[in-house]
Order: C-alpha cells, then structure tokens, then sequence
C-alpha cells in the first residue's frame, strides 16, 4: 500500500494557524479551524464559482495585502498567508454584512410558508451575518411563483439567489445541462429551455443543495416544517450503489428522503428514485394480519399462532424451498438462508427472481463472493469496461463515479451493448456495438490491463458464455471485477448463502469443511450436501411434484422468462408468503405473513461493493416484525430453532461465522451459442430497465414518474429504412405468447437488434412477450 | 502651434482612407511585412521597448502581456480583439474602424506573429453594423491582397450587445458561444483563454498602435507621452463642447489643452464636471483642468484615464440627472453573477430616482454612500466598481446639488438648458 505524499501549507486564518492540503481553499482552511465563513454558492463538491460573494474575507500574503476583500471559497492556500475573516477583520464584517442586505433586498418575506424555512442558509446566515433591519424601503422584483421546471421539481424565482449552485451540478455532476441561467442583471434567472423540461435523473439534487427555497420537490412542497421532522440516518434500499440517505418522518409517515454524506460512496449525492420513491410503503394497502387459506379456499385473517402454526404444519408436510428476492436485508437474507437450512434441511434456494443462469450461479460463487472492488477503484482505473450494465439507468451513484472520473482526468469507458445508450454516450464512452448473444465474442478481444476494471451487470446472465468471458479476460488481464446486481439486496444475499451452491459467508455447500464450519455455529449435526435447485428449477420441480411446499418472500412471479411456471408453482405447491402487500403470490398463498417495510426496520444492505449500508429504523412506532423474526418464530414452530429473534442477533451471529479461507467454488466455461440470424420482419430483442419506470417501489409516485424517459423502441437506421419507418411511427413487437405497441426511434443500434424498455409504460415486455433479451421477435409498422 | 500627433488619424479626411488603397499609399502593410521577417521574440521586445499601454482602460504594457504567453507549448494560441466598445461616452474605435479598418488587420499579423498565434479573433459590439460592415469588407480585402490567409487567419465577430462582454473573460466566453459573464481568474488568458489556450486580449486601439511602432522604432513611440505613459493615443471629446470629435495628441496633454485646440466649451457657457475615461471614472470638475490626462496624473488625482472619453458637461447639466442615467445603464448591463452588482445597481437606481425627485432624505445620502462602499470592491469584476464611480464622486463635489434637490423637493435645474436645442426657441 503505497500512501500519496501531499504538501501541507500552514496558514493563519484568524490568529490561529492551521495546515492544510495545497490547493485547499481559504474557506475549507478556516472551517478546519471551526471558523464558518457564510457563503451561498460555494458548494465542496462543484467548482468555485466566486459569484455570491457572501464568503469576503481580507487576505495578506507575505506582508502584501490584497487592496480589497477577497471571495474565500475562490482562493487556495499560500504559504505566508493572514486570512481575516468576519470575526477579526472590520472590513470583512461589513462586507458580508453588506452582501447580505443586498441578498434580502430582493427576497420575499415567505419564510413562514416556505419549505426551506428552519433549515434555510439564508434564514441562518441573515441571522448569523446579517443585520436585524432591512434599509430598502424600494420595490422588489417580482416574479409568478412557482414555475415547474419538471413534474418534480419547482421553481420560485423570486427566492433565488442565483448562486448557481443547482446549474453549476447539473452541469459538472450530472452532465445534464438541462437548467441555466437566463437573462441578465436583476432579471437573470434560472430556467429551462423552451418545452424542455428539467427531466435529470439526478434533479432532486439540487433542491438539495438550493441554500434558499427557489427549488422544491412538488411531493414535499407545504408537507411539513423542517422542526417537526424526525431524522433518521438510512440507507437507500432502491439499488446496488449504496447511498447513505436521511429519512424524515413526521407522526410515523415518511415525508422525504434526502442523500446523505458518504465520501467513500455517494458523496452527497443521490438518483431521484432513491429521494423521490417512498410512498410504496404507504400507497399501497399493507398487509396488516396474517391470513391463512381455509377449507374453501379463502384466504381468511388469522392470529399469529394460528398462522404460525399453518405454515409450519404445510412445511413439515412436504419436500420445501425457499425463494427470496432481491430486495431483502443481509440479515433477513442470513435468516431465510440459514432457515432453509436448518429448518427445512434443504439447499433449494436462490435469491435471484430474475432472469438468471446456472454460469451466473458459479460465476457469483467463482468470482463475486467476497470480493473487495470498490469506488475507490473506478476512482483510480485507467479503463473501466462495462458489460451488460448501463450505469445510469441500474446504478446511478456508479455513474456519477465514473462521469466525475471522466470529466476530472478523461477516464477511458468502453461499453459492449447492442444500443448506445444516453449514459455511456455522457461518460463519453467507447460503444462497442454487438447483436444481442454476441457480447462474449466482443468481451475476449478487449485489452485490459491490471488497472483496469470490469464493471458486470446482473444483465451478463442473459447471454450465456459472457461471464465465462469476463473471467477469463480478468484471469488474463488481471483487471479487476466488480459485479453490481440492480436490487440492493442481491450481494447481501450471496454473502448470506441465499443461493443453492454457497453457504454463509461465501463457503461452497459441497465442500464438507465448509458444512462443518456453518454447523458448528448453527449448532446442527449436520448440513444438505447436495447442491441445491436455482428459482427456475424450483419451479419446474414444484410443478414436476418434487417440491411440495414454497416459502416465498418479495418475490415478483412475473419477473422471470417463464411466468407461467412460476405462477403454476404456486398455485401447485403449498406457498407462505411473507410480503408487505398483497402481491400475485398471495393469491396463490396458503398462509400469509405480514412483514415490516425497509423503514420500519433496523438492518443493512450490502452495496455492490460489500460494504455495509446499515439503517436503523425510522418510524419508531411499527407493529411490523423483520422477516428474520417472523422466520424465527415459525422455525420454532416446526421445532426447529434457528435462534435467530432479532436483527443483532443475526449481526452478532454472521460475525461469529469468521473468514472463509478454504478453496473457493470454481466455475466451469460456457461457450457462446451461434446468435440467431434474422431478416425481414425479424429483430433480436434486447432491453434493459429504466431507473424510472414501473418497478413496484415507485408506486404511487406521480411525480417521479412524470420524469421517466419516454417509452420507444429502438432500431437501426438501416432497418428503419427497410421497414420504411421514421421517428415516430409505431412498430408492433410480437411474440407467440403476445405483443406490445410502441413508437419508433431510430438510433445507433446493432442492425439485428431492437430495443425496448423492460419495464416502462406500455412495454412491460417480460409479462407482454415472455422474454426481454436474445429472443428473436417479429416486427411490423402498425 | 498644435499638441496634436495625428498617426493613426493622420490620414482620416481622405476621401478613401479606409480602403487597402488608401491604407497602403501611405504605407500600409509595410509594417507587417517588416515584422514577419523579424524574430516573434523581438517583435514582443520592441512592443515591451515602446511602452505601449493597453489603451482599453487599465493601461497595461501591451508587451509585457504577449510575452505572458507559453512559448513552444504546442498548444494553438489566439489573439482577441476587444471591440466590444460599449462605455458611455467612449468613442474612439468605431470611428477608427470607420475610418482606417486596415491599420486594426495589420496590427492584428504583427500580434498573431509575435505570439505565434494563428488565428485572431476580432469581437464588434452587435449595434454598430456600419462598423462591422466596414471591417468586414476590410478583412475580405485584406484576403483578396493575400495578407491574411497565409498562415494567419481573421475572423469577425459580432457581440449581441451586452456592456459586459467588453470585459475580457465575458468577452471570451462570449466568443465560444456561451453566455457573457466574467470567468473566475485565475487562470488567466494567458494561460487558458479562448478554448481554454494562450490567449491575448487587447483593445481595438492598442493593436492598431502596434504598425507605427514597428515601422518608426520604439524610441519614435518613446519620445511621444510621458515617463511613465508613452506614445500618443485618441482623446474623444463629447458633450457641451463646440468642436466634438477625436483628438489624437501625445499622453500627458491636459484638458485645457484639448479644449483650446478644439474651439472650448459650448458658447457661453463654463465647465461644471467631466469623466476624463468614461462614466465609469469617477468625475472630475473645472479644478482639474490642468490634471496631465496619462496613467499616473489622473490616477493621482483621483481617479482613472480609462479610455480618454472626455466627457463634458456644462453648468446647465443636473448632476444627479446624469448620475441617474448612467446609473440605469448600469443596472441594464449588469450581468447578474455576482450579488453586489447585480442587486446593487437595482437599489441604488430607486434610490438615485427618489432623490432626483425629490422624494430623498439626507439619510439616503448616506445610505448611497454606504451602499456604494458595499458594491466598491465587493463585486466580481470592475463593472461594480465602475457603477459607484459616478455617484461618490459627484457626491464629492456636488453634495450641495443633492441636497438642493431635498430642499427643493425635485429638480431645481431646467432639463432643457443642457439639450442642444435649448434656445432655438419653442
């Protein structure tokens, strides 16, 4: 580990020296000290821009003093430098004082029905800096207030105080310039193009970091004062980037999310999703009893002793397996993994209720479990490779990462994809075009080096031989792998042995040290060997009659290739449910257990990278048990104890587990199929999910959803032309199982292919067409 | 015997002064063609040599900022010209560019050459299309005599008519398409300017001063001005004067010089105040007449030579009138970054209409003095700045007008007196 040599300047900031990194900027320099130095516009993570001046301070270098204030957060460090600031220098005083006055001169006297109003920059440094008595005695600009400059998001000019902080994000972090600043002098102001409305991903950030309440979020505008909120640090449970949050709740209701501080994952950033999508969990009818099926087939409310005894009477009956889904805690994942186990001594179950494969499966085992590539390293490649994975649609924060990494020093992106996508077009990306099943050909012929980094979505699974490519381009590169799965659950997951061929902790079931590791900490004699099923195969021996009972928790039925297996599953086998809400599985549930929603309880996510993303509860107040709990109780039930009544229990327990250093599962090669030809009316289809779209956690969210790329599919220029399509004109996508209608676009895509998105408005094309990437399709002008 | 050193104007009342003909009679492009075959490096000496100042206001040695360029970087550099002019009261380069388009493109070879640049870049406020025209022909002709094109290329720019885009960053940035506003310095120009590569910026008139020098030598230029301030350079008169127009003498000369070459104040009347470089200069009064107009006289009497746009005013003029006026420009043009000037120009225009009214108190003279001292030194570039001059100093030597205005409860001058019709009768 080699550490950077960084040169220190000391300089004095009020009387008092400090050392600072070179090139720190005054204001960073004085705030080390705890002196705060009032600014607007100066943001850590943007660019100074010099243009509030509310930051003046005097400033000496070697004796010489500058003739007038300076801005402080434009300024670095100097060897030799005086810096008086407010507290020490009179002229500094009145300068801010003054530019405070200057700032309010022309601000309303709203703050009573103001969003920002007790948490506002302006408000507390009017009070820390400013002056009690305004001496205006003019007229003030007006503007109409507010304007929406996206479904979301609101604006009130005559609030702003035009520090451009919002466009300067939009701009350097977002590399979406879809805010300015127009017309000049008084009237300057922020706005958006003519009928282009500010439709960012990451828009919810700058009515973060807006110092005064010109930006709003439509969903929280007049819900609640600042002082009436319960804060509680969180952690975004909507993907695999990580983001540390804040969630405020007033009386037991989440009112908004806000992105928390975490340098090493998000900075202080967040997607809209992650802010903006909450009511899920209040929109929805929750479950609030359990239920059980009587003798006649309805599903009837039950105690919790009778449904406990329900579920554990089926389970005992027959052969069962678990499934779980993406999206739950470590902890409730360790719970599911460890009560498979031990409660219904089998290895049949997988976390993935996806589209998946069994290469997927050994890859996760070969090369995921336990691996330590983190930001740190998209911060320090010299090439990132991105396979079967769009950044800024799966995982945004992994997108700024690499946007900021392209923008600061021009990192080289290389994306293998079917479509260019708007993403990797921002990170200035290399585009390397394939048909849809032919990325793995393309995989083999990049160069890496052991600088490099191979970013691999849970989309890889979709073509077989791709990650057998992966792994051999990192075994012959050295470049590293990092694999980021969409749901947040998915690596806590794996790590919990929720998947048939691992065990806790990364150890291969069939490795019998491994079983005598894990069974020695669960206290059982001993541990199923045998491999165990994948989601599909427990679905095709459910319905084959070898699996008899389905312990299912967040699961979507609908979200594999083949629905209609998983549905006849669980109309076939006997199905406890553990859900928040009713689902397609509780129709076909026989006992079903209510369980507490990611805010009700305390537990943790890991991030793509591994790293612990733990969140305590933020409404106090639930009723609402973990599925961990609930698990825990109907082990006891069948007799079975796994011990496991409490989050830190579970957290108590996994660190009891200790390292795997046995031999790591290994993964057999897959060779690439031939990809399909196709002609005529025949297209490779090929999408992926949009970061907005119809996923089940953005229930509810109107105003999010206003925001969401236009639903299109996508074909070539070249087969448009064939087809005689323009932009526009609606292309009709079949299946024999169905079809979906959607408008043209013609775009930089591989001429066999065309695109849609898998889960949008109008093209949900797993339910509509049963497949979503690889299949061939037909299409007509409609 | 007359003060006057006509050289750039020296030829401006020939009928065809402003064709290549016309230019290259008096032997136009020579200087050009002597510093092509000079070293780049002795051409920035003998500019250094000279001691030509930047004559767009801030008086900087136009040598001294070419030789701030990275020499061998393998980097393109650009020369710009700034003539955005746009001050009130400035007028020197549209009637140059009128008159003599050619000795601005000469200049322009000369300095491309020095700074190894090929490309120069000349920026024209949008509102003088008879100027742009004119140097748009000039520039074509300049390429039809195969003086531009080989190796050095002009291209015209027309601004879209923002004050602020006389300021050189806004003015670059501008350039690229974007809206004017000043950039953070540093870095500066020099280092990265237009596109972010070595860039001078100079004035219309300093670049045009650049052919005589090498043609006559730096110490022909040295022995014009003063120690400090060398060279002759364009006095534009204006106002309550009975002979308006461009006076074209050497640095130093006074305005009881300029007045007594150029027929004095309007007929019976007295100089009451006067802006030696533009409005935004803080004003000088009869007092001053005597102040030598180079860098350091004017400066220490208080105030800047700025673009030499003398600007009189007799004693018909109401002080805060004009303040006002000039105030509103201000507030026009500001360009909103920065809140001192943005905000400031706002308020200190209701509270300048107020006392013109006579709606004001003493206590908003103070409170315009003190406002003045929080945008002074406050904002991001000198437009601020400049936007205080006018009001601390007519403040300075015309408190009693303000407060006439008080008493008076308006304006107790008659705004017709001071027009240029006054007295033709009604």
């Amino acid at each position: 580990m080699t550490t950077e040599v960084v040169d220190m300047i000391t300089v004095v900031v009020d009387g008092f020296e400090v050392s600072v990194p070179k090139g720190t900027l005054v204001i960073r320099a004085a705030e080390k000290l705890g002196i705060q130095i009032p600014r607007f516009c100066d943001h850590p993570l943007l660019d100074p821009v010099g243009a509030c001046r509310q930051c003046l301070v005097d400033i000496e270098i070697n004796g010489r003093a500058f003739p007038k204030p300076q801005a402080s957060c434009t300024i670095p460090v100097e060897p030799g430098m005086i810096v008086k600031t407010q507290l020490t220098s009179p002229v500094a005083e009145k300068a801010q004082r003054g530019v405070m006055e200057l700032l309010l001169i022309n601000h309303p006297l709203d703050c009573p029905v103001c969003d920002k109003g007790g948490e506002c920059p302006l408000q507390n440094q009017a009070m820390s800096n400013g002056q009690g008595e305004t001496r205006f005695e003019g007229v003030k600009r007006t503007f109409q207030k507010p304007i929406n400059i996206s479904s979301q998001v609101l604006l009130d000019r005559e609030r702003c105080v035009l520090c451009a902080r919002c466009t300067r994000f939009s701009e350097q972090i977002a590399s979406d310039p879809f805010i300015t600043l127009n017309e000049r002098g008084a009237l300057q102001q922020v706005g958006i193009y003519e009928n282009k409305p500010f439709e960012s991903y990451f828009s919810g950030n700058t009515v973060q970091i807006c110092p005064v309440g010109a930006l709003t979020g439509a969903a929280y505008r007049f819900r609640a004062r600042p002082f009436d909120l319960v804060s509680t640090p969180s952690a975004c449970e909507h993907c695999a980037s990580g983001c540390d949050m804040r969630t405020d709740v007033r009386r037991g209701k989440t009112l908004r999310r806000l992105a928390g501080d975490d340098s090493t994952v998000n900075e202080e950033w967040n997607c809209d999703k992650g802010r903006w999508a909450f009511k899920y969990v209040t929109s929805v009818e929750r479950l609030t009893t359990p239920m059980v099926r009587n003798s006649s087939g309805e599903l009837v409310a039950a105690s919790w002793p009778e449904a406990l005894a329900a579920a554990a009477k089926g389970l005992k009956a027959s052969k069962a397996a678990v499934l779980v889904g993406g999206r739950a805690t470590y902890e409730d994942a360790y719970g599911y993994s460890k009560f498979a186990r031990v409660a219904l001594g089998t290895n049949d179950i997988d976390f993935r209720s996806r589209l998946s494969s069994n290469e997927e499966r050994e890859f996760l085992a070969a090369r995921v479990v336990g691996s330590t590539t983190t930001y740190l390293d998209i911060d320090r490649a010299d090439h990132v490779l991105l396979v079967g994975f769009e950044p800024e649609e799966e995982s945004p924060i992994v997108f700024l990462r690499l946007n900021k990494q392209v923008r600061k020093r021009a990192l080289k992106v290389t994306a293998i994809a079917t479509k260019l996508s708007i993403g990797v077009e921002k990170l200035k990306g290399e585009f390397v075009k394939v048909a849809p099943g032919a990325e793995a050909a393309a995989i083999t012929s990049q160069s890496l080096n052991a600088k490099s980094v191979i970013l691999v979505g849970e989309r890889a699974a979709e073509s077989a031989g791709v990650l057998s490519a992966v792994a051999a381009l990192a075994d012959s590169s050295s470049a590293k792998i990092a694999w980021i799965p969409r749901r947040a659950g998915e690596r806590g997951a794996l790590e919990a042995g929720a998947i048939g061929n691992l065990l806790p902790g990364g150890r291969p079931v069939t490795d019998a040290s491994a079983r005598v590791d894990i069974a020695a900490v669960w206290g059982t004699d001993s541990l199923p060997s045998a491999e165990g099923k994948s989601t599909q195969e427990i679905y095709a021996a459910t319905n084959a009659g070898e699996i008899g009972a389905l312990v299912v928790g967040g699961v979507d039925p609908l979200d594999g290739e083949n629905s209609q297996s998983a549905l006849a599953a669980l109309e076939k086998a006997f199905v406890v449910s553990l859900e928040i809400a009713s689902s397609a599985v509780t129709q076909h549930a026989d006992v079903v257990l209510p369980v507490a929603a990611v805010t009700e309880k305390s537990g943790s996510f890991l991030n793509w990278e591994g790293r612990p993303r733990s969140f305590d509860a933020a409404v106090q107040d639930s009723l609402n048990r973990s599925d961990l709990r609930i698990l825990s109780m109907i082990a006891e039930e069948m007799g079975t104890s796994i011990n496991l009544g409490t989050v830190s229990a579970a957290i108590k327990e996994i660190a009891s587990l200790g390292k795997w250093d046995g031999a790591r599962a290994s993964m057999s090669k897959v060779s690439a199929p031939a990809v399909p030809t196709v002609s005529g009316d025949q297209f490779i289809l090929t999408s992926w999910r949009r970061l907005l779209d119809l996923g089940t956690l953005q229930q509810g969210e109107e105003n999010l959803a206003g925001t969401a790329r236009a639903t299109v599919a996508v074909i070539s220029p070249k087969r448009a032309g064939a087809l005689g399509v323009v932009d526009g004109d609606k292309l009709k996508i079949s299946t024999s199982l169905g079809s979906v209608t959607l408008s043209a676009l013609v775009e930089d895509i591989h001429d066999d292919a065309l695109w849609a998105p898998r889960n949008s408005r109008g093209s949900q094309l797993l339910v509509n067409l049963g497949v979503a990437h690889g299949a061939v399709v037909s299409v007509v002008k409609a | 015997m007359t003060k006057l050193t006509p050289v750039l104007s020296a030829h401006w009342d020939e009928k065809d002064s402003f064709t290549i003909e016309g230019y290259k009679r008096h032997g136009g492009y020579n200087a050009s063609a002597k510093a092509l075959a000079m070293n780049p490096d002795a051409v920035i000496q003998l500019v250094k040599d000279s001691g030509l100042r930047g004559r767009g206001g801030a008086g900087f040695p136009t040598g001294m900022k070419w030789g701030f360029i990275p020499q061998g970087d393998n980097k393109d550099h650009y020369l710009v010209v700034n003539a955005d002019e746009s001050e009130p009261g400035t007028c020197k380069d549209m009637p140059l560019l009128m008159a003599n388009p050619h000795v601005l493109i000469e200049g322009c070879i000369i300095a491309c050459h020095a700074i190894r640049a090929k490309h120069a870049f000349i920026y024209i406020r949008g509102e003088v299309t008879h100027v742009a025209r004119r140097l748009n022909q000039a520039i074509e002709d300049a390429y039809k005599a195969g003086l531009l094109g080989n190796g050095i290329d002009v291209v015209l720019h027309i601004g879209a008519g923002a004050y602020i885009c006389g300021e050189e960053t806004a003015l670059l940035d501008s350039l690229e398409g974007f809206r004017g506003q000043p950039r953070l310095r540093p870095p500066f120009p020099a280092i990265a300017g237009l596109y972010a590569r070595p860039t001078v910026v100079n004035n219309v008139e300093s670049i045009a001063s650049v052919p005589a020098i090498i043609a006559n030598g730096a110490e022909w230029y040295q022995s014009m001005g003063t120690e400090k301030s060398k060279g002759a350079t364009l006095y534009s008169l204006s106002g309550h004067v009975n002979n308006p127009g461009q006076f074209e003498a050497p640095l130093g000369i006074t305005l009881r010089e300029i007045l007594e070459l150029s027929g004095g104040i309007r007929t019976g009347h007295t100089l009451k105040f006067w802006t030696p470089g533009g409005s935004s200069t803080p004003l000088f009064t009869a007092e001053h007449l005597d102040v030598p107009l180079d860098y350091e006289g004017v400066s220490a009497a208080g105030s800047m030579l700025g673009t030499k746009a003398l600007q009189i005013f007799d004693e018909t003029t109401c002080v805060v009138r004009a303040v006002l006026r000039w105030t509103e420009f201000y507030k026009h043009e500001s360009c909103g970054k920065c809140t001192p000037c943005r905000e400031g120009t706002w308020w200190l225009v209701q509270l300048l209409r107020d006392l013109e009214a006579g709606k004001g108190t003493e206590a908003d003279l103070a409170k315009l003095l003190d406002l003045c001292d929080n945008i002074m030194g406050r904002s991001f570039c000198a437009l601020g700045d400049g936007a205080t001059s006018p009001i601390t100093s007519s403040i300075k030597y015309f408190r009693d007008e303000y407060i006439a205005h008080i008493t008076h409860g308006g304006c107790p001058f008659d705004p017709v007196a001071s027009t240029l019709f006054a007295g033709a009768g009604a």
